[in-house]
C-alpha cells in the first residue's frame, strides 16, 4: 500500500493539519509516513499545501509529481492538482467552497460539504475534520479509531470539550461518503 | 523505543541539545527558524545558553567564543546567511576549535529564493572561506539521520578539534518524519586541555588563536591539518548504496541528500518503466568524499555510466568525476534555483543515458 | 633590598613588539596590575583584536583568545555567557571596534553584556600603516587621507564612549588617556573600576583610552603626547561619560 496524498486550499483552512492527523494515525498504525509542507512567501500568500505519503515500505521520495488523491478545500488547488491525480485515484473536493463545475471521468470524485457539515455542527473550524472523516472512510487509509484517539489527545483537559466536536465532524464526514 | 512525528528543523534543535550542546547562536533566515526558535525556548530549560546574534557574523564569533573556551557550541543558517558565516568558520578551523554548523539551504545566488537547493555544496566541501582548511561535512537524507548525525557531529568536532557542518535544505528542515531517539554510546574524547578556560594553576596561559605570524610557523600549521583532513578520509567515510550490491546495475546515481531519496525512487521507476537496474551510490560525508568507494562500484563490468544527481547546475558532479577517474561516462541532472528533480525526470534522464542518447 | 618596583605578575616575561613611544605597553601594565590586585590573572580570559594589540595574548599573562577583526564582542559573549563567573574583557583599536567591529560592540553594550571593553583610540590604523580611521581627527593626515581628513568627504569622527552610552546595557563608560602620569594613575583608576563593576554582575563596561601612535602620525613621542592632550582631547573629551 502506497498513498501519495496533496492537500490544499486556503491559509486558514487546516490543510497542514489534515496532512498531519493523516501521518500521526498512520506512524501510529506501524505505516511510514512523510509530510512536506509549502513553505515561505506562498503561505503569507493565503495558499497552502502539504504532500502526504502513507506506505508500507520505507518513504522514498517524499515529494512526488503525481499522487494518488487529492484533496482540495478552494478552486484554485483543485484547479492546480487535478492533472496530476493518477488514473483511478481519487479527488475530493470541499464542495461548501468549491461550487464550479469540475469533472474527470478516469478518477473517482467525492464532493464533501465540508463547511456546511461543520456548521451545522456549530463550528466551522472543524471543517477539516470533516473532510479528514471523508477521507479515511473513502481510501481506508487509517481506522477512525486511531483518529479518534489522536483527537483525545490533542484535545485534553480544558479543550476536552473541543475533542467531542473533532470527533462529531470525523463521523459527519465518514457519513458523508457513500462508500 | 516508540517513534515520533518531528519536523526536521525542531528534531536537529532537539537533537543538539541532547548531544549535549551547550550554548546556540543564531540568527533569522528562512528556512531554518525553527531551529532558534526551538532553542530559544528549550535551552534555557536545561540550563543551557541561547542568544539571538546581532547578524549571522556575531553569531559564528559567538560560537567561536564559546568553542575556544571548551563549550560545545551550535549555530544554523540558511545559505545567505552561511556566506556571512565563513570569516568565522576560517577562525574556527584555523584556530582548531569545535563546532557545528546547520546549514538548512536554499536557492542562490544573492538572496535567490527559500526554496530547497544543494548549490552550496562547493562551498561547504571546498572549505568555504580564506585557506587551507576544510569542514567536515555531513549530508542527510532524512530527519532520522540528521538527528543521528547532528548528535555525531559533536564528537566529531571534539575529536578533530574541526567545525562540523551539517548540509541539509529547506525540505529536511520543513517537513515531518517519524524518528526514533537511540540510546547513544558514550565516545571517548580528548580532553579539552587547551581550551581559554582561565589559568586555574597552570603554568603558562592558553593562548587560543589563527594567527601564526611567521611564514615556516604558519605552513606547520597548515601541514597539521592537513593531516587531520587525512585522518578523517581514513576513519570517518559514510555512504550508503541500494541497489549495487549482488545486483548488477547498468547505471549508477550518485546523489546525496534530499536528491538521493529522489533517486532511490527513480531505480524502482527505472525498473518497472524500463527494465534498466539501476544502482544508487550516496554520500554521506561529502567532505570526506567516498571517492575510492564510488570508483569501484563505477569500474564493475556492466556499469555504463554514472550519472550524478544534484539540485544544483554540477557541483558534486566534479568529485563524481574525479572517484570515477575515467573508470565509466559520467554524466549530470540536475534541477536549481529551489527547484525539486521528479522522480520521472531522473528515471527518464538515465534511461536516456542508458541507450545512449544523452550527452555530456 | 627592598624592591621599589616590580613587573607586574599579570604580565608575561617577554619582550614588546611595540614601537617606541606607542601608548599599548602603559595600557597593557595598568591591565595587568589590574588583574593582579584584582587577584583575577588566573580566572581571566583576554579577547584579543586584529590590529597591533593582536599580540596581546602574549603578553598579558592570563587565558586569551584571538578574534577576527571587530569580532572581539561577540567571542566575549560566547565566552562570558557559557562562563558567567569568569571575568573577559576585549582590547580594541579604533579600526577594529569603531569601524568593521561597530555592529559587535553596539550589540554587547545593548545586550549589557557583563563584560570590559578597553578601547585604544589612536585616531589611525597602526598596524597597517597609517590609513584613516572612524576616529581620525578633521585634518588629521592619513595614508588613505593624504589631504587629511575632510568633513564633506569623510564625515566627522565618532565619539564611541557617547555613543555607547545611549544604550541601557551599558553601565559605566569613562575617556582616558596615558599621556603623562597623572592621567596614567587617572586611566588605571578607571580601569580598575571597569573590572570591578564587572566583578559585581552590573553590566557592560567600557574605558576608552585616547593613545598615542608616534610612528604613525610621524610625531616625536614628546610631541605626540601634547596631541593626545591638546587636538585629541579636545574633540574627545577626557571624564567620566557614563556612570550608573
Amino acid at each position: 500500500m502506497k498513498k501519495k496524498i496533496m492537500i490544499a486550499g486556503f491559509g486558514g483552512q487546516g490543510v497542514m493539519s489534515i496532512g498531519k492527523s493523516l501521518v500521526e494515525a498512520g506512524m501510529e498504525e506501524g505505516l511510514e509516513v512523510s509530510w512536506v509542507p509549502s513553505y515561505g512567501p506562498e503561505m503569507r500568500g493565503g495558499t497552502a499545501n502539504c504532500s502526504v505519503t502513507l506506505s508500507d515500505r520505507p518513504v522514498a521520495a517524499p515529494v512526488f509529481s503525481r499522487c494518488t488523491e487529492l484533496i482540495a478545500m478552494n478552486y484554485p488547488s483543485l484547479l492546480k492538482f487535478a492533472p496530476t491525480v493518477d488514473p483511478e485515484g481519487i479527488i475530493f473536493i470541499n464542495s461548501s467552497i468549491i461550487t464550479e463545475d469540475f469533472d474527470r471521468p478516469d478518477v473517482t470524485i467525492y464532493r464533501v460539504p465540508c463547511d456546511d457539515i461543520a456548521r451545522g455542527l456549530g463550528n466551522v473550524k472543524c471543517a477539516n475534520m470533516v473532510m479528514l472523516g471523508a477521507v479515511i472512510a473513502a481510501t481506508g487509509a487509517v481506522s477512525k479509531e486511531t483518529v479518534e484517539k489522536m483527537i483525545h489527545h490533542i484535545f485534553s483537559g480544558p479543550k476536552a470539550k473541543l475533542a467531542d466536536l473533532n470527533i462529531a465532524a470525523l463521523s459527519a464526514g465518514m457519513d458523508s461518503v457513500a462508500v | 523505543m516508540a517513534k515520533e512525528l518531528w519536523k526536521g528543523n525542531e528534531a536537529i534543535a532537539e537533537a543538539a541539545i541532547r548531544a549535549g550542546c551547550d550554548c546556540f547562536f543564531g540568527y533569522p533566515i528562512t528556512p531554518q527558524n525553527e531551529i532558534p526558535e526551538y532553542m530559544s525556548l528549550h535551552m534555557p530549560q536545561h540550563g543551557k545558553v541561547f542568544v539571538q546574534a546581532e547578524s549571522e557574523v556575531a553569531a559564528i564569533n559567538m560560537v567561536y567564543g564559546a568553542a575556544a573556551a571548551g563549550k560545545r557550541a551550535m549555530t544554523s543558517s540558511s545559505s545567505p546567511g552561511i556566506s556571512l558565516k565563513q570569516e568565522g568558520i576560517s577562525y574556527i578551523a584555523g584556530a582548531e576549535l569545535p563546532a557545528v554548523i546547520i546549514n538548512m539551504s536554499r536557492g542562490g545566488p544573492g538572496l535567490g529564493t527559500i526554496q530547497a537547493s544543494q548549490a552550496d555544496y562547493f562551498q561547504s566541501t571546498r572549505g568555504g572561506g580564506n585557506g587551507d582548511y576544510r569542514t567536515m561535512v555531513l549530508a542527510p537524507q532524512s530527519i532520522q539521520e540528521a538527528v543521528d548525525l547532528v548528535q555525531d557531529a559533536f564528537d566529531l568536532a571534539d575529536k578533530y578539534r574541526n567545525p562540523v557542518l551539517i548540509l541539509a535544505d529547506g525540505m529536511i528542515g520543513q517537513m515531518m518524519e517519524p524518528i526514533e531517539w537511540k540510546q547513544r554510546p558514550s565516545v571517548e574524547l580528548p580532553p579539552k586541555d587547551w581550551a581559554a578556560t582561565g589559568r586555574h594553576g597552570r603554568e603558562k596561559n592558553n593562548f587560543v588563536t589563527s594567527l601564526r605570524i611567521d611564514a615556516p610557523d604558519c605552513e606547520l600549521h597548515n601541514v597539521h591539518i592537513q593531516s587531520k583532513y587525512d585522518r578523517m578520509a581514513e576513519e570517518e567515510l559514510r555512504y550508503e548504496t541500494i541497489g549495487c550490491d549482488g545486483q548488477e546495475p547498468e547505471i549508477i546515481l550518485a546523489s546525496y541528500g534530499t536528491t538521493a531519496r529522489i533517486c532511490w525512487s527513480a531505480i524502482n521507476r527505472l525498473e518497472r518503466k524500463y527494465g534498466i537496474k539501476a544502482g544508487l551510490f550516496r554520500p554521506i560525508t561529502l567532505f570526506p568524499f567516498p571517492y575510492d568507494q564510488l570508483h569501484q562500484i563505477a569500474s564493475r563490468p556492466g556499469v555504463k555510466a554514472v550519472i550524478s544527481v544534484e539540485m544544483s547546475q554540477g557541483q558534486m558532479v566534479d568529485d563524481v568525476k574525479l572517484a570515477v577517474n575515467g573508470a565509466a561516462p559520467v554524466h549530470f541532472f540536475g534541477r536549481a534555483g529551489g527547484s525539486i528533480p521528479t522522480v520521472d525526470e531522473v528515471a527518464d534522464f538515465a534511461a536516456s543515458v542508458v541507450k545512449g542518447g544523452a550527452g555530456k | 633590598m627592598k624592591p621599589v618596583y616590580v613587573k607586574s605578575k599579570g604580565l608575561q616575561d617577554t619582550e614588546l613588539h611595540y614601537c617606541p613611544g606607542c601608548s599599548h605597553g602603559i595600557v597593557h601594565k595598568l591591565i595587568a596590575e589590574t588583574l593582579e590586585e584584582l587577584n583575577i590573572i588566573d580566572t581571566s580570559v583576554l579577547i584579543c583584536p586584529v590590529g597591533c594589540g593582536v599580540f596581546a595574548g602574549n603578553y598579558l599573562a592570563c587565558d586569551a583568545v584571538e578574534a577576527a577583526h571587530g569580532r572581539a564582542p561577540a567571542v566575549a559573549t560566547g565566552i562570558k555567557r557559557t562562563c558567567p563567573d569568569q571575568p573577559v574583557f576585549t582590547y580594541q583599536g579604533d579600526g577594529d571596534l569603531a569601524s568593521i567591529g561597530i555592529a559587535e560592540i553596539v550589540h554587547a553594550a545593548m545586550r549589557g553584556e557583563k563584560f570590559t571593553t578597553i578601547f585604544i583610540n589612536n585616531g589611525i590604523y597602526g598596524m597597517t600603516g597609517g590609513q584613516m580611521a572612524p576616529t581620525t581627527l578633521i585634518g588629521q593626515k592619513a595614508t588613505t587621507a593624504p589631504l587629511g581628513r575632510q568633513k564633506e568627504l569623510h564625515g566627522e569622527p565618532i565619539r564611541m564612549c557617547e555613543m555607547l552610552s545611549s544604550l541601557g546595557g551599558l553601565v559605566y563608560a569613562e575617556r582616558v588617556c596615558v599621556a603623562d602620569v597623572p592621567h596614567i594613575i587617572k586611566a588605571k583608576r578607571a580601569i580598575k573600576k571597569a573590572f570591578t563593576k564587572q566583578l559585581n554582575n552590573e553590566g557592560f563596561t567600557f574605558v576608552e583610552v585616547l593613545a598615542a601612535c608616534p610612528t604613525n602620525w610621524a610625531m616625536t613621542t614628546r610631541k605626540a603626547n601634547e596631541w593626545v592632550l591638546g587636538p585629541m582631547a579636545e574633540y574627545y573629551p577626557l571624564g567620566v561619560i557614563k556612570e550608573v
